[in-house]
């Protein structure tokens, strides 16, 4: 069996954030209690959308110590492949859904003397869960939250209450950024940086502090990136001997284990290494979207990342 | 099953023995007539009844002796348990993984009753009844780790989980093969196996590295390891070599068969949900030779994987010097009839010596 341990779980409450984020609470069917987690973990929540079995990875939010239920927050995604929209439109309160075990890619280090937060809209939401964490602790930790507006600054207003002297907050409609230099440069020793948001943040924070010195093992960052449509493509599987079609809404993972090839994941965004694939033999390229594989090995045509990468052309052949 | 706790000794008169059950449910780690390092990992989610995989922490009649054991190895040298300032809270989920499990899966030995934060627990066994608060190491006698592997056989490896690498940070070890946790402490993983010899050539530990970051929650792994040891000692530890390694010499072909045992280690491998380390309990079992050749197929087939050993994991094993007389000992116990495979003893299958 592939992916993390199963929870069956039901929906028990589901609140609108703002425009774009909903909130999703879930609890075991068997009322038992939940698995504690470390704060940065995330589940993969799986949606049945008429046949098409999706497997979404949203980070826990929830207290990790809270073993009664375990909540996430949910971006809309109008452009993206529907799984977003179906946790919107069609997941309702009672609804029963089964999610994995934790599984934590962005851990803190606990190492440091201080964690420097710097979140981008809903990369907000592994931070939640490990500020509960640390609280828990008394360890030292300060918060920058970058959003695009007051209106869409999803639990801004709560961090900003709860935590009035390590929460800061910046607006990009009312013109106010980050003084990332100034803040990285003003840390004191032993400080790690977690990074989580939008690609463009996570170079520039993770640029800025190389580029002041900062060790590379105090810089963390967790980027998942969605599978992304495309032009349909045909792949030859050789172990199990079977030739299948990957659609345009479907990743080159989800069309596998469509045709029932077991094959491994954890993240499903790009990150954690599972689903790591040989190439046997291809004519044509490869659009690599993972941030596993080194740029050498993106162009050397060896390997491949099922969740998130495609293939345009005429052959693709995978150990798999 | 109740279980009757021996009072013996793993020093000075080395009065440790094993009962027909327990040699019954020895795990012999042997599943052919040859042996070759593997990544051998299965899933530990129980095993067949009364054997060693059927608990997540097997509790056997050695229990209260090994614990006394464990310490007086303390007594004489407190490095062997060290826990680094940023694995507390993984030493809490240690103890947390422990008392859950024993208490479920031995209840008649173990009870944890929880109120929130404020908990106690009674382990009848060594007569503690011990009140504390979660979280908090100001409330037990000693660290949290430390604490609950005073009262669990086998060592202990707390690895801490960073950079897509494993790092040895904290520890309990006083029944090992010959490593040292104060040597070994803040390496990382390569570093403390450097020196297991092939393996490397093989890429065992680059796979094994992998497999382990993958370990998650609620999915927890086992393996089995072994050596040799002549007398049945917990502590063979490179910080006692002077007192143990001389033991090896004193083997005769009259007492070999009651000195010289088989030390096998039920190794598992779980995640710990509140720190995202990895604990790596480390179990100990021994058995002498004189048992072990009891049992048809293991006699037959412990001549033909000590014959056929590579001398390069003789040596590391450390019996390549008494390797000539195992053999004269063991050859006794093969007629040179088939083994069934696995590592069960198969007693009503296997045919009895033929000679």
């Amino acid at each position: 069996m592939s992916g993390a341990e199963k929870l069956r779980v039901r929906v028990s409450e589901i609140t609108p954030i703002n425009a774009l984020v909903t909130r999703f609470r879930f609890e075991r069917c068997d009322d038992k209690e939940l698995p504690t987690f470390s704060g940065g973990a995330h589940t993969v929540v799986e949606m049945q959308d008429d046949g098409v079995t999706r497997l979404n990875p949203y980070s826990l939010m929830s207290d990790p110590y809270d073993q009664s239920s375990y909540t996430i927050s949910v971006r809309r995604d109008d452009t993206g492949r529907g799984g977003s929209l179906f946790m919107h439109q069609r997941v309702k309160a009672g609804d029963e859904m089964t999610i994995s075990y934790p599984v934590n890619l962005f851990s803190l280090d606990l190492r440091a003397r201080k964690h420097l937060f710097i979140a981008g809209g809903i990369g907000i939401t592994p931070f939640l869960a490990q500020i509960h964490q640390l609280e828990r602790f008394n360890s030292q930790w300060e918060l920058h939250y970058a959003c695009r507006g007051k209106s869409l600054g999803s639990y801004a207003d709560e961090l900003t209450s709860r935590h009035p002297n390590q929460t800061h907050i910046y607006f990009d409609d009312q013109s106010q950024t980050i003084d990332l230099p100034h803040l990285l440069e003003g840390q004191p020793l032993g400080t790690h940086v977690y990074v989580c948001g939008p690609k463009g943040m996570i170079d520039w924070v993770r640029n800025t502090a190389s580029a002041q010195g900062w060790p590379q093992d105090n810089i963390h960052y967790e980027e998942f990136v969605s599978p992304q449509p495309g032009k349909p493509f045909e792949v030859k599987l050789s172990v199990s001997n079977k030739t299948i079609q990957v659609g345009e809404h479907e990743s080159l993972l989800e069309a596998m284990e469509r045709e029932g090839v077991d094959a491994p994941y954890l993240c499903r965004g790009g990150a954690c290494g599972q689903c790591e694939t040989a190439v046997i033999g291809y004519d044509g390229k490869f659009i690599h979207r993972d941030h596993w594989l080194e740029p050498q090995e993106h162009k050397s045509g060896q390997k491949i990342m099922p969740c998130v990468s495609r293939f345009e052309g005429k052959t693709l052949v995978l150990d798999r | 099953m109740t279980i009757q706790f021996n009072d013996e000794s793993f020093r000075d008169d080395y009065s440790f023995h094993n009962s027909e059950r327990a040699l019954k449910r020895f795990p012999f780690p042997f599943h052919e007539d040859s042996y070759m390092y593997s990544v051998n990992m299965e899933q530990h989610r129980g095993g067949p009844a009364d054997s060693v995989y059927e608990m997540r922490f097997d509790v056997d009649e050695h229990y209260v002796s090994e614990m006394k054991d464990r310490a007086i190895v303390l007594d004489q040298d407190p490095l062997r348990c060290q826990s680094l300032p940023h694995m507390t809270l993984a030493g809490w989920d240690l103890l947390e993984l422990i008392m859950v499990s024993k208490s479920e899966d031995y209840p008649d030995l173990f009870e944890l009753h929880r109120d929130g934060d404020h908990w106690r627990w009674i382990n009848r066994p060594l007569g503690i009844d011990d009140s504390f608060t979660f979280l908090d190491e100001t409330t037990l006698p000693y660290g949290p780790m430390e604490y609950i592997t005073r009262q669990a056989q086998g060592d202990f490896a707390v690895l801490d989980q960073r950079d897509d690498m494993l790092w040895m940070d904290a520890g309990m070890v006083t029944t090992q093969a010959d490593w040292s946790l104060d040597f070994d402490i803040g390496m990382n993983f390569f570093e403390w196996h450097a020196p297991v010899p092939k393996a490397h050539e093989m890429g065992i530990f680059v796979r094994a590295l992998k497999f382990l970051l993958n370990i998650q929650q609620g999915a927890p792994a086992r393996r089995l390891n072994w050596t040799m040891t002549v007398n049945p000692l917990l502590d063979t530890s490179p910080e006692n070599y002077h007192k143990w390694g001389i033991q090896k010499t004193t083997l005769t072909p009259e007492n070999i068969g009651r000195k010289q045992h088989l030390r096998v280690e039920l190794q598992t491998f779980y995640r710990l949900p509140r720190s995202n380390a990895l604990v790596f309990p480390i179990r100990c079992y021994l058995c002498a030779f004189e048992d072990l050749t009891a049992v048809p197929k293991w006699g037959r087939r412990l001549h033909r994987v000590v014959r056929d050993l590579p001398v390069e994991l003789a040596t590391y094993k450390g019996f390549i010097d008494n390797r000539p007389l195992m053999l004269d000992y063991l050859s006794q116990f093969d007629d040179g009839l088939p083994t069934s495979s696995g590592i069960w003893p198969d007693r009503e299958s296997e045919p009895p010596l033929q000679k």
